[in-house]
């Protein structure tokens, strides 16, 4: 009983469609739904087909348009069956793109399709072309600045001209009264003359120089602000910033062992083997979209992949990245300690980086930053069993609630030196 | 008022003309040459540059020197471009995998980081020879070797694999038509891949004969083995279950008949419910058996073979002729008795190399029917046969061979006649060596096949019947090297590698119902025995008739004499058979002994170098004879004649070494394949006639000085018991602890109290109760000197090798060292009486000289110390810039780039175990072992600093360790178990010796031990209260 209602309402929906079809036939593609097409293909195509550009798959801007929709329904339903039966056009697809079947989208109901070819049927966006900075408001602070300090000298200028002028009249005229100037000493003969002043300003001068001094040893070796141009320009800011990677996703020894790891070349390509441009809306003031294209070629080069052939045909080159942070070896570190264990956000120590265009070293990676946050920061304890024990029986000791790194020890000479 | 008293320096300064006042006048002996300094006056003076000037260039290159060093360097990172999954940067990799040279086997742990092997470790998993001698410890370095053969080579060229493979093949099928007999000279595999391989090889080519040989023969144990139980092997020793162990001439904690004793024999040492193993060794060299024996006899080793005999008597109830010094006489019949008393719990073991002694040490232990005495597993290390061997020597100088391929062999050093066997192989039409690098024997060869390390290698061992084993290579090959057994597949016509046929042998053998992979992670596989399998290389029919009659061989041996003086050649514990000669670790590693580095030496007794001249009077004040000012021992030099082949050697003063006899060690004297340091000592090879350790020898004075580097300039205690305390076992179960371990005192205020009383302290103790605190303790009983430690040590925290010269200085760098006390008495216990009971100046000066004297046949004691961890350590107080402190966890601390070198701390420990860097021993040309070469430098451990010149360093109680074992129990969130903690030494202690762990864990091995009546703290009176802990050394000198 059941099933036959059932068949007959698919046959009432399947004939109300095909009414629909016809009516509707010459501009059916434009009925689907861009929206929702774009996600579909996002999540299912995006992996093989670009909208332009051939990649494991063909490009398929306006493939609707090519190929009829019935064919295209059964191919991406299941290709496979097509190409066994040997649809001459499907053979050939199959054949031009290295006989990789593609994967069966049986799931997908005709409206799905309708939204997929929808999507790619959509007019190529204008290349958005990059708002060239016509002398803007930045540009209009500088000018300012630079006239208000022009007037000032100039202003300065004409006063000391004009003193000079009235300090001569002044001795003309006096001389042609007859008064006579006494001449004092010059100002140098008297500071030297007055041995208070001297005294005073030799100390004043050493401690000046003292200052300078010791900031200047202090920064021997001290690279905060260490900002080193790297052979690809790697922008922390898209990948951890604009998509929000989590930083161990490609640091990923940072869990479990002393070095963060500089990611293998092997992770970038994880995504980077279908991502082989980037979209036009990263592309900013100082960065055109070509630029960063080039940056993702070097990559390619350096894996030895190519685009065109969706394979790896070139020879590997290893990247030599410039290092940033950079410990001495006198200093043991543990990345897995801080991040694992402490539960330690990235940040504290590295800054912004998510921010960064073109990392940079936040902190001063020196002895006594490190000592300030030991002091300052608390074990984290709960949940560890390892804790414990030693948390009870030193909490007790020191009377706090929380311990910090510190008093558990992490100011010890051989705790970081061995 | 002032004294007119006149103090002189030398007797010429009271003469008035003498060179002494013009020696006053002028601050240096001799004119300091300034005119060469400066170059003549003209040139001087005519050149433009001022001394202004050079200042000015002076300052200004300084300034600039300076300024660019404000600047950072830049540091390129590379990663990898495509990670393997198991590497993870910063993370150590441990693979399982086995040592098997032809002389060294044991299952090793390889730690590897970043895909580099840095550490050898023992394998807890293996049931046999899973411990590491010093030797094994060492060989990762050897993997890291610049003299390493880095491709084949076909007549002194290099050549590529496909070439050579071409040659031979084609050679081979040419012999296959001709019938001429093709040879595999090898080293004993042990393994049953390589044994199945070669059977196949003979089944592919007709006419192949493969001769096992061992450079170092134990063919005579083997033989009487053979005959007496069918297979080739040697017999099995389980010393745990032996309560009275003697041994005639056996150095078993040594390398005797392949070793891999030491841990079923220290079982067995540490008194328990007041009994304990006893030891009795009759020898003439002092081995390191014989040091840990309870009962040293030593005799030459004639009379050993008579001792063999006559225990044999007495054990049987027959008569037994021949004749030994009385005193030995009543030795023997005294242990003969002792063995009878124990039956089945005593066992023998003899190191003689005589076939027949062999077989009346078999026999003994059956008629003892000895448990710890095992035939149905027989050792498969040795199975060199000398007669296979001569067969070969005699065949190849006739010219009967067509070809001799060799692998893990180096006959032209090995063999006595060596260069006659090298000139006649020249003679061979195809001659191929598969060797890690060039030796003696490959100038004679037309071809050398570059054979890899074993951490590169694939491979099976069977220790004994049913154990065994697998190698797996850690590192893909460094160079263009190609196995022995992968080249034999190529040439069978094979496409298989090695890997595939091993994995077929386990697969259809023993493997059985276990998983290969399984037993590739665990490195070891004990399978039920099987029956006989085929046996190594070829039987060759044996020269002498075989035993039918024990008592005529007993009779033969009880007629065994000397002609005069005999050599007894020996094997050093740190170069084993010289295989590993270019490694620095083991040259620079201290014989447990004699305490010397770089060298090899006759050992002689004093009374025997009294009586032929070659001993050196005792340095005085006045006088530089024996020692130089600087403590450097110095020895004379003595002409040898064995069999015609006369050698210079020096001679080492042995005490303990059996009058009438002399000992030199193997291993030493080559050349080739070598660098110029490595080159040290002598071959004793070339006196190793017929593979007999034993030989009649001339000895003659000759001129010269030789110059030894020891670690350790005084033998003897001086009777100090508060750096040893040993007692023995009656002593031990019948009185209170006071009396043989008492604790020290200390008076105040006029009245006694203990040294470790806080009133007896200077300084307030911290509490450390809260946390971690570690503890080492290290028991004097289990401690037998092998030293693996040491080089353990020395891997572990990349401790420099300092050079033959700079040991001679006292610069050693080893942070462990093992004290090698002997007594002057019989006993240490004289030696602490007889001080103990000096009164006054006179008897003081000169008993306290006689007690430095050790006896002829002294005890001896090892002693492993390194940094003490004091909690109140003196070192702490006098380091003017904080350098070195405590941490909570009972480790002394020493921050490398906060010290500034004023050795305060060093002069200010009492234990002397801090050690300077006098030099860069890193990036060096003047110390070009293994930091000096980027090769070399792979075995650094990343995780430890590489300590630069001017700074302190010592041992750390390897505090990497234990922070890596707490980070990982924090990571996983748990407490940490006892036996989670280790330092590199106790890690390698295959005897279990030392032991470390945390002090606060009430329930921990350490804290037991920490707690034991044998426990005792070096130097406890002085207070320093150390974190290292000592057990009171038992001897059984209870007669059983």
């Amino acid at each position: 009983m059941k099933q036959v209602k059932h068949r007959n309402s698919t046959s009432k929906v399947l004939g109300f469609c095909l009414a629909v079809m016809l009516a509707f036939s010459t501009s059916i593609f434009a009925q689907g739904d861009v929206a929702a097409g774009k996600a579909l293909f996002n999540s299912n195509c995006a992996a093989c087909h670009k909208l332009d550009k051939d990649m494991t798959g063909p490009a398929l801007r306006g493939v609707a348009e090519r190929l009829e929709k019935d064919w295209l329904a059964s191919w991406i339903r299941n290709s496979a069956k097509m190409v066994k039966a040997g649809d001459s056009y499907a053979v050939e697809v199959f054949e031009k793109y290295n006989k990789t079947a593609m994967t069966a989208f049986p799931q997908f109901s005709d409206a799905d399709i309708d939204n997929i070819l929808a999507y790619t049927s959509a007019p190529k966006p204008e290349p958005k072309v990059a708002v060239a900075p016509v002398g803007g408001s930045s540009g209009n602070d500088g000018v300012s600045t630079d006239i208000v300090l022009g007037l000032l000298a100039l202003v300065l200028v004409v006063l000391a001209v004009m003193l000079v002028m009235v300090t001569k009249t002044l001795n003309n005229l006096a001389k042609q009264g007859g008064v006579v100037v006494e001449k004092t000493d010059s100002i140098w003969k008297r500071f030297v003359k007055n041995q208070f002043l001297v005294l005073v300003s030799v100390i004043a001068f050493m401690l000046f120089a003292g200052y300078h001094l010791f900031g200047f040893f202090m920064q021997v070796g001290v690279d905060q602000g260490y900002k080193p141009v790297q052979p690809i320009h790697f922008s922390h800011k898209i990948h951890a910033g604009d998509n929000e990677i989590d930083c161990k996703y490609c640091h990923s020894s940072a869990r479990v062992s002393k070095t963060s790891g500089i990611p293998a070349l092997n992770v970038c390509m994880n995504c980077h083997k279908t991502i082989s441009e980037v979209a036009p809306e990263t592309a900013d003031a100082d960065h055109s979209k070509g630029f960063y294209d080039e940056q993702i070629q070097k990559l390619y080069k350096a894996t030895g992949w190519s685009d065109a052939d969706q394979a790896y045909t070139g020879a590997p080159e290893p990247v030599k990245w410039v290092r940033v942070h950079n410990l001495p070896d006198f200093a043991y570190f543990n990345h897995s300690q801080h991040v694992t264990v402490a539960g330690v956000a990235c940040q504290k120590c590295h800054g912004p980086v998510e921010e960064m265009e073109i990392l940079e070293q936040h902190a001063p990676l020196t002895m006594g930053w490190c000592i300030n946050c030991h002091r300052d920061t608390n074990v984290k304890t709960e949940g560890n069993e390892y804790y414990t024990k030693i948390h009870a029986e030193l909490k007790k000791k020191y009377g706090v609630d929380q311990l910090t790194v510190a008093q558990m020890g992490g100011l010890e000479c051989g705790k970081c030196h061995y | 008022m002032a004294s007119n008293k006149k103090y002189w320096k030398s007797v010429e300064e009271l003469d008035t003309n003498s060179v002494v006042e013009t020696l006053q006048q002028s601050e240096f002996v001799e004119e300091i040459p300034v005119g060469d300094f400066l170059g003549d006056k003209e040139t001087l003076e005519d050149s433009s540059t001022t001394r202004r000037d050079f200042l000015k260039y002076v300052g200004f290159s300084t300034a600039a020197a300076s300024l660019a060093a404000c600047e950072g360097p830049v540091i390129k990172s590379i990663p990898y471009v495509v990670q393997p999954e198991q590497i993870r940067p910063g993370v150590a990799d441990y693979y399982a995998t086995t040592i098997a040279n032809g002389f060294d086997f044991a299952s090793v742990l390889v730690k590897t980081r970043e895909g580099r092997p840095i550490k050898i470790e023992p394998n807890k998993l293996a049931s046999s020879n899973g411990g590491t001698t010093a030797r094994v410890q060492a060989s990762v370095l050897s993997l890291y070797d610049n003299m390493r053969l880095k491709q084949p080579v076909a007549n002194n060229e290099f050549v590529y694999w496909s070439d050579l493979d071409k040659a031979v093949t084609g050679k081979l099928a040419e012999l296959n038509t001709s019938g001429k007999e093709v040879v595999l000279l090898t080293q004993t595999f042990a393994s049953p891949s390589t044994t199945r391989l070669i059977s196949e090889f003979k089944a592919k080519y007709s006419n192949v004969r493969h001769v096992v040989y061992d450079a170092i023969s134990e063919s005579a144990a083997l033989d009487a083995f053979q005959e007496k139980y069918g297979e080739r092997g040697l017999a099995d020793y389980n010393l745990e279950n032996a309560d009275l162990i003697v041994s005639v001439g056996a150095d078993f904690l040594g390398d005797w008949q392949g070793g891999g004793y030491e841990g079923s024999y220290a079982k067995g040492r540490v008194p328990k419910d007041g009994k304990m193993s006893r030891h009795v060794q009759f020898e003439s060299n002092m081995s390191l058996s014989g040091a840990n024996a309870d009962l040293r006899v030593s005799l030459t080793p004639s009379e050993q073979k008579v001792a063999l005999a006559k225990l044999y008597g007495y054990v049987t109830g027959s008569s037994v002729g021949g004749k030994l010094p009385k005193a030995v006489e009543a030795a023997v019949k005294k242990i003969a008795a002792e063995l009878k008393k124990a039956g089945s719990r005593a066992v023998v073991l003899t190191g003689i190399q005589d076939k027949g002694a062999q077989t009346v040490c078999l026999a003994i232990n059956e008629a003892l029917a000895s448990k710890a005495f095992n035939t149905a597993t027989p050792v498969k290390l040795r199975q060199g046969s000398d007669a296979a061997m001569n067969q070969l020597v005699a065949d190849v100088k006739s010219g009967k061979i067509g070809a001799v391929i060799m692998s893990g062999v180096n006959p032209v050093y090995t063999l006595a006649d060596g260069e006659a066997f090298g000139e006649a192989l020249k003679k061979i039409e195809l001659t191929v060596s598969f060797t890690e690098r060039e030796d003696e024997t490959s100038g004679y060869v037309k071809y050398l096949g570059a054979a890899p390390h074993y951490l590169e290698s694939w491979g099976d061992v069977e220790f004994k019947k049913g154990h065994y084993s697998l190698i797996q290579p850690t590192i893909k090959p460094l160079f263009d090297t190609r196995q022995f057994q992968d080249s034999l597949l190529k040439w069978m016509g094979s496409d298989d590698s090695y890997y595939t046929y091993i994995k077929s042998t386990w697969s259809t053998g023993f493997l059985g119902g276990s998983s290969w992979n399984k037993a590739l992670h665990d490195g070891v596989l004990v399978a039920p025995v099987v029956a006989v399998e085929a046996q190594e290389g070829d039987a060759v029919a044996a020269e002498e008739a075989p035993i039918a009659n024990v008592g005529a061989t007993v009779a033969k041996l009880a007629k065994a004499t000397a002609k005069g003086m005999e050599l007894s050649l020996y094997v050093k514990t740190g170069m084993g058979d010289g295989q590993m000669a270019n490694n620095p670790w083991l040259q620079e590693f201290p014989d447990p002994l004699t305490r010397a580095t770089w060298d090899n030496y006759l050992t002689m007794s004093q009374v025997d170098a009294d009586r032929l001249g070659l001993s050196l009077a005792q340095s005085t004040f006045f006088t530089e004879a024996r020692h130089d000012a600087n403590g450097g021992l110095n020895g004379t030099y003595a002409n040898i004649t064995v069999n015609g082949v006369t050698l210079k050697v020096p001679v080492m003063i042995q005490p303990g070494q059996a009058v009438g006899s002399v000992g030199m060690a193997f291993g030493y004297g080559r050349k080739l394949g070598l660098k110029t340091e490595m080159q040290t000592g002598v071959s004793a090879y070339k006196l190793y006639a017929n593979a007999d350790t034993t030989q009649d020898i001339k000895i003659e004075v000759t001129e010269g000085i030789h110059e030894f580097a020891c670690l350790q300039l005084h033998n003897t205690l001086m009777g100090r018991g508060d750096i040893v305390k040993d007692t023995t076992l009656e002593v031990f179960n019948t009185t209170d602890a006071k009396h043989w371990n008492p604790k020290p005192m200390v008076s105040k205020d006029h009245k006694m109290i203990p040294a470790s009383d806080p009133g007896a302290d200077l300084w307030t103790s911290f509490d450390r109760s809260i946390g971690h605190h570690f503890n080492l303790s290290i028991d004097l009983n289990s401690c037998t000197g092998c030293g693996a430690c040491v080089v353990a040590c020395h891997a572990e925290n990349n401790v420099p090798v300092v050079g033959k010269s700079e040991v001679r200085r006292s610069r050693d760098m080893h942070w462990l060292r093992i004290d090698r006390y002997y007594s002057s008495q019989d006993s240490f216990i004289d030696d602490v009486e007889k001080k103990d009971n000096i009164a006054g100046l006179g008897s003081s000066l000169s008993e306290f000289a006689e007690l430095e004297n050790p006896a002829a046949n002294p005890q001896v004691v090892f002693q492993p110390v390194m940094c003490q961890h004091c909690n109140h350590a003196s070192c702490e107080t006098v380091c003017p810039v904080a350098a070195t402190s405590h941490g909570r966890q009972g480790q002394n601390q020493m921050a490398y780039n906060r010290c500034v070198g004023t050795r305060y701390c060093a002069n200010n420990c009492a234990y002397k175990v801090r050690r300077f860097n006098w030099f860069l021993y890193n990036d060096n040309d003047e110390f070009d072992f293994n930091m000096n070469d980027d090769l070399g430098k792979m075995v650094l451990n990343p995780d430890v600093v590489v300590r630069s010149r001017g700074v302190m360093e010592k041992c750390s109680m390897c505090i990497q360790m234990t922070q890596k074992t707490i980070l990982d129990a924090k990571r996983e969130g748990r407490p940490i178990k006892d036996g989670e903690f280790q330092t590199a030494c106790s890690n390698a202690c295959e005897t279990g010796a030392m032991k470390f762990g945390d002090i606060n864990d009430h329930d921990s091995e350490v804290f037991r031990m920490k707690n034991d009546n044998r426990a005792y703290h070096l130097l406890e009176h002085i207070g320093t209260e150390p974190n290292v802990v000592y057990q009171t050394k038992v001897r059984n000198s209870n007669e059983a």
